[in-house]
């Protein structure tokens, strides 16, 4: 939670030294407030005035980011509970398991299969987000050698599993620069392992079975001098114990403002059964940070993906494309012209059936402001003369040969005011997108 | 430091509503069933009741399904072209009712009447024992001279009709205040139309005690997160005592998990995205398990390794204990 301006003012010396560079003490805090300006700006600041800002400045949950740069992957400062009080801003990280028993080929093919995953939807590129290796084997020389090669095969943020202290220290030593998550298994976690994520500045993963136990592993770390930490309830954690655990941390640290548990959390969704799966879309759905899965069965992944991807757009804008021509393929004159709204999920679902069925065509996404083609029929947004208009401005005319418009079958009803209108002939495609395969191959004629 | 206290204080619960009714109850059903309840947001047992776990509807329509992909029509076969024998296959499925959905009397889609619709209600209530959906075709002129018949040939069967909009309201609730049943009231993903429809019933006289809302679903991966935040809305309305929203919520997975690419699609057409034996019924039961932590009480669904799925995430989410 930001502190206002004045709460800021109140803690200032309130002197106008004007030694900061402003005129005025409270101009000084409004700028701080605003994030223009730095606490350590303000040369009189007594040490305890600057600890208090700081600490109550600082986010409710804390922003911690595996990896660096364009390949980290930020997680947490979460702001809410739920997504139509303002939204969710740091999509739950997927993990895929890779146990270091696997030997050298299993290894391989695992991390190429990791490597390999990969969807296009809503025009993005969805992958696996992060590696998380197992210490399964205890051994400290196996587990560095397995992260090294992850490290070497995959541009992707490293999750580091297991109980020894040792081989945490191995494997990070092995994936250097990388900046890996260390996540330690054991409840009663070292000065050692401390001393050794704060002097790589690496990310420590705590975990234990009870949150009053956690809380108190958090405190040691921070009191250690750690800042970015992620909790976890733990691989033996039955679901329903996950899920009140994911939901007690975000209420303390967003509600109560309580800082040992303001950190992201890793939750595992483990095995290869369907029950995996579906604990994995309950914790996407509430609120973990990471979730370690097993699976690589691609419709499985594709899944939960697109439940991430659900849950974290931003409810106060209709996820929407620029309104205007598209060309799929290289269309010729004599392509088909399909019909559909800006709304991004009308506009992906023609342009994937498009793509699919290989057929080039033009997609002409008229401006409904992005809501879909029936959503928009009914605000009248969608109707023979926005059509009419859009296919004007868009220079078809000039494009393609024929003089023929595919309209979606659900607005059916208008095909006749959009001939008049438009002065073209129009087909009444599918009335899904799933159905457009099937029309352009067999049903669509420019003649 | 001790743990601060997040477990939240709620006002009240989400109504609850049994549907069908037994030979002592004056009907005919061997089960009934029992939804609401709930005290807490969903899944959350630290935070108060859980109240009644969700229950599965499966459907069965009056005429064959002719736009089902041969995954889904397969597992009924020759079920499909008679509607008791449909619902006794959704039952052997898992099915805690079943969800009639008079498809046949739409005006395009095969006009059949009054007197044929209240047919295949008496013709599935005599073939299995659990509670029923009856759900018209959505033209209002129609679902008003059929629904009647509908509701007096189930009588004292305690069943739960659909839908009421607030265009269309008057005739149903007229009809089920006479013959006794339940009602859904329908509203296109607002929760304001959602609160508006129960206005219009309860000032018609209907209990709001006896409604289930219906505010539209969505599959997963299309326009999804709209459902789960109305959902979410709700029950969080509801929890903070809100009169006009307290009602059990239904959602309707199957019709629209198959209408999805990842659902229906050829495995030619999908390249890399498995079978659509796994494809299908995966869809469907995720879309299901996403809607349960927003608050979904009644799930409507299709295909049985999707139900066997669901049940099982209700059983490790959604009950106490």
């Amino acid at each position: 939670m930001a502190l206002t301006g004045l709460e800021i003012y109140k803690k200032l010396p309130k002197q106008n030294c004007r030694e900061c560079g402003l005129p005025t003490c409270l101009a000084f805090a409004m700028k701080v407030a605003a994030g223009q300006a730095g606490l350590d700006t303000c040369p009189r600041l007594t040490e305890e005035a600057r600890s208090n800002l700081n600490e109550a400045s600082a986010p409710p949950q804390r922003l911690v980011t595996i990896g660096e740069g364009e390949a980290g992957f930020p997680m947490g400062q979460e702001t809410v509970l739920y997504r139509h009080e303002e939204r969710f801003h740091h999509p739950c990280g997927i993990a895929v398991r890779v146990e270091d028993t696997l030997d050298d080929a299993g290894l391989d093919a695992r991390l190429e299969a990791i490597g390999q995953m990969a969807f296009e939807r809503m025009g993005l590129r969805m992958v696996i987000d992060l590696v998380a290796i197992d210490n399964v084997s205890g051994e400290a020389a196996r587990f560095a050698a397995c992260a090294k090669k992850a490290a070497e095969k995959l541009n992707k943020p490293l999750v580091l599993i297991s109980g020894n202290v040792a081989a945490l220290q191995a494997a990070a030593a092995s994936v250097a620069p990388r900046r890996a998550l260390l996540q330690f298994t054991e409840a009663a976690p070292g000065e050692d392992l401390f001393k050794l994520a704060k002097e790589k500045n690496l990310p420590l993963g705590l975990q234990a079975d009870s949150l009053e136990a956690l809380t108190a592993l958090a405190e040691k770390a921070r009191a250690a001098g750690l800042q970015d930490l992620v909790l976890s309830p733990g691989a033996a954690a039955g679901p329903a114990a996950a899920l009140e655990f994911l939901t007690k941390t975000r209420r303390a640290a967003l509600q109560k403002k309580f800082r040992p548990l303001g950190y992201p959390v890793l939750t595992y969704a483990l095995g290869s059964g369907d029950e995996a799966l579906i604990a994995a879309c309950w914790y996407v759905l509430k609120y973990a940070g990471i979730v370690v899965v097993d699976t690589l069965e691609p419709v499985a992944v594709l899944a939960l993906m697109m439940t991430r991807f659900n849950i974290y757009t931003d409810p106060q804008k209709p996820v929407q494309v620029e309104a205007k021509l598209y060309a799929v393929g290289e269309p010729g004159e004599l392509s088909p012209v399909l019909i559909t709204t800006n709304f991004a999920l009308s506009f992906y679902s023609v342009e994937g059936e498009v793509e699919a069925a290989r057929v080039p065509s033009y997609i002409l996404a008229v401006d409904t402001e992005g809501t879909s083609v029936l959503t928009a029929w009914a605000a009248d947004k969608f109707n023979a003369e926005t059509i009419a208009a859009a296919v004007e401005k868009s220079g078809l005319a000039e494009k393609v040969k024929h003089r023929k418009l595919t309209l979606p079958g659900h607005v059916a009803v208008i095909s006749g005011g959009l001939e008049e209108a438009s002065g073209w002939k129009v087909d009444v495609g599918p009335k899904e997108a799933v159905g457009l395969t099937s029309y352009l191959k067999q049903r669509w004629k420019a003649e | 430091m001790a743990i601060p206290e997040t477990k939240e204080a709620w006002a009240a619960a989400i109504n609850r509503l049994t549907i069908g009714a037994t030979t002592a109850q004056g009907g005919t059903r061997k089960s009934t069933v029992t939804v609401g309840g709930a005290k807490c947001v969903p899944g959350l047992a630290f935070d108060g009741d859980l109240g009644e776990p969700p229950a599965v509807a499966v459907e069965v329509w009056d005429v064959p399904a002719d736009d089902w992909p041969e995954e889904l029509a397969g597992q009924y076969g020759a079920a499909l072209n008679k509607p008791g024998d449909w619902a006794k296959k959704a039952v052997e499925f898992g099915a805690d009712m079943i969800c009639l959905r008079l498809m046949g009397v739409h005006p395009d889609g095969g006009d059949r009447s009054a007197e044929q619709a209240a047919a295949t209600v008496k013709e599935v209530l005599a073939a299995v024992g659990v509670p029923l959906i009856v759900w018209g075709c959505g033209v209002a002129e129609k679902d008003n001279k059929v629904l009647p018949s509908c509701t007096s040939a189930a009588r004292g069967e305690n069943c739960l009709f659909g839908t009421i909009t607030e265009k269309n309201y008057r005739t149903l609730v007229a009809a089920c205040l006479a013959d006794g049943h339940k009602l859904i009231g329908e509203s296109p993903l607002d929760i304001n139309m959602a609160k508006q429809v129960n206005i219009l019933a309860q000032d018609a006289g209907y209990p709001l005690s006896d409604l289930v809302l219906y505010p539209n679903s969505a599959a997963l991966g299309y326009g999804y997160e709209y459902v789960i935040s109305i959902l979410e809305r709700g029950h969080l309305a509801a929890l903070n005592g809100d009169q006009l929203l307290r009602q059990p919520v239904l959602c309707n997975v199957g019709a629209e998990a198959w209408r999805t690419k990842e659902a229906r699609a050829a495995d030619e057409e999908v390249p890399g995205l498995g079978t659509a034996a796994r494809r299908g019924p995966l869809w469907e039961a995720l879309t299901a398990t996403g809607l349960m932590p927003a608050g979904a009480d009644i799930l409507v669904m299709r295909h049985p390794g999707a139900i066997a799925l669901v049940k099982q995430g209700i059983k490790t989410f959604m009950r106490a204990g």
